[in-house]
């Protein structure tokens, strides 16, 4: 109890002198999660949305599960398959990318992607068939029909954002093994706890993990802000 | 008098079942055509393949001089709307609901063209509520005004009024009669309730089992019927449809458990 109360009171003082390493930290998990986000979301709803509207597609039984599977990938696999990616002896280690926040980033969007995509998929499927036979009759393209159904799901498509977003900001394993922990350069809220807490630092620990539990509220609210504004519950 | 739509040998068959058979039979230009029926007689069926919606398994379907099969141009697709039995809105204002045919057709505005149809179909003020929120009659009408918006040529109505009270039933055929007779539009209306068929209709038809058994001027079709079938269906006695049925899906192997 003890220690939560010291916690407490330390997370407030280094938010109130915006300790520079924890500035430093934010900005970087804010970077990696953000950057991670936007590839999984660019990349991820057009193939989701192609997923569930097409009527005939080969290979569906073996596709979905496929999708399925990749939304529950242990993110400490995927670390380990983007670390030897990008490892010298790996295929891209020409790049350079690993221990830099571009290595990280590569690995939280492999963990994010089939989030959306299957989220995406199944939010479309959700869509009352008849809006595609509505959309015909009033004389819609193929892409005005899409795109309609796509915005029929955008709750769904919403929930799809939260969900990565979610496994990308609280994500440990993958960051830690591609990025390697290193402070001022990859070091993000996540690792910097699991560091602390092996180094005793529970106090400092406990008040990243705050900092990163208010992060994420504060993101989510906004989301839910925009689910709300977009007619949902 | 030129014809909007000209069917000749027209089949469609669903899963080898032919549910529309009709040899000859044109809708004619800026007329109300009602086509009643029991259900499953392929009245539906047959304004989808008028909507351009499938194309005709047989058969030649020719609207305005232009042959109609697979991959009908945009910019024909777009002179044919339909109002189903159910509205489909979408997740928007009723405004937006309203003006999304336009949108579809590359129209930018359009407010005072909604404002002006919603008040004739006694919606009037109620453009910025959640479409989601409206009552079956409300909906319908609203499903009228997106369909009418873009000034198609050829409104098709499928059981557009069916559910709905005397009140809803009374302003939607109002509008669509002001509709046919302003503009010119060509109406074919599927419907059960043989009384709507008489007030609006200039033509009525009766199907059943896939044909067209009858079709003659509304006032012939019902005071003269020719046809045994019509006799019949007209004083209300129980005729078989010969209504397809679908052959139940196919049983998928299933998983232990």
């Amino acid at each position: 109890m003890e220690t939560i109360g010291r916690a407490l009171v330390d997370a407030i003082r280094l938010l109130r002198e915006l300790d520079p390493e924890l500035v430093e930290t934010v900005a970087l998990t804010l970077q990696v999660t953000l950057g991670a986000l936007i590839i999984a979301l660019v990349s991820g709803i057009p193939i989701g949305a192609a997923v569930g509207l097409a009527r005939r597609l080969p290979g569906r039984a073996l596709i979905v599960p496929v999708i399925y599977t990749g939304m529950g990938l242990p993110p400490v696999t995927v670390g380990l398959f983007t670390y030897l990616l990008l490892s010298n002896q790996g295929p891209l280690g020409g790049l350079g990318w690993l221990f830099t926040p571009t290595g990280m980033i590569t690995a939280q969007t492999f963990i994010a992607f089939p989030l959306v995509v299957g989220l995406t998929m199944t939010s479309v499927q959700g869509v009352d068939p008849d809006v595609r036979t509505q959309m015909i009759a009033l004389g819609a393209s193929n892409r005005q029909v899409a795109l309609t159904i796509l915005t029929e799901a955008r709750i769904g498509v919403t929930a799809a954002v939260v969900a990565a977003y979610g496994s990308i900001i609280s994500e440990v394993g993958a960051v830690m093994l591609v990025g390697g922990n290193i402070e001022g350069e990859t070091r993000v809220l996540t690792t910097a706890i699991v560091l602390e807490t092996r180094q005793g630092n529970f106090a400092l620990a406990l008040a990243l993990g705050i900092v990163l539990l208010g992060i994420a509220f504060l993101t989510n609210f906004l989301f839910h802000r925009l689910q709300v504004r977009q007619g949902g519950p | 008098m030129t014809n909007a739509y000209e069917l000749t040998g027209l089949r469609h068959r669903y899963g080898g079942r032919c549910v529309v058979d009709v040899p000859s039979m044109q809708v004619r230009t800026g007329e109300i055509l009602a086509l009643v029926g029991p259900s499953g007689a392929g009245k539906s069926t047959l304004l989808r393949l008028l909507n351009f919606l499938e194309a005709p398994t047989e058969g030649r379907l020719v609207y305005k001089g232009n042959e109609v099969g697979h991959d009908v141009p945009l910019d024909l697709r777009r002179k044919v709307v339909t109002v189903f039995q159910r509205p489909v809105l979408l997740r928007r204002s009723v405004a937006a609901n309203v003006r999304i045919g336009g949108r579809i057709r590359g129209e930018r505005h359009g407010g005072e063209k909604t404002d002006a149809l919603l008040g004739r179909l006694g919606l009037a003020g109620f453009g910025h509520a959640p479409a989601r929120t409206l009552s079956a009659g409300e909906a319908q009408r609203v499903a009228l005004a997106r369909a009418l918006i873009v000034e198609p040529e050829v409104l098709l109505l499928d059981e557009p009024t069916s559910n709905l009270d005397p009140y809803n039933v009374g302003l939607i055929e109002d509008v669509v009669r002001s509709e046919n007779h302003q503009r010119g539009t060509t109406v074919v209306v599927v419907t059960h309730d043989i009384f709507q068929a008489r007030r609006i209709a200039q033509r009525s038809g009766l199907m059943m089992a896939g044909r067209i058994v009858e079709l003659a001027d509304t006032e012939t079709f019902f005071t003269t019927p020719q046809r045994q079938e019509t006799v019949a269906f007209l004083r209300g006695d129980l005729v078989d449809s010969g209504a397809y049925i679908p052959p139940p899906p196919k049983r998928r192997r299933r998983s232990r458990r």
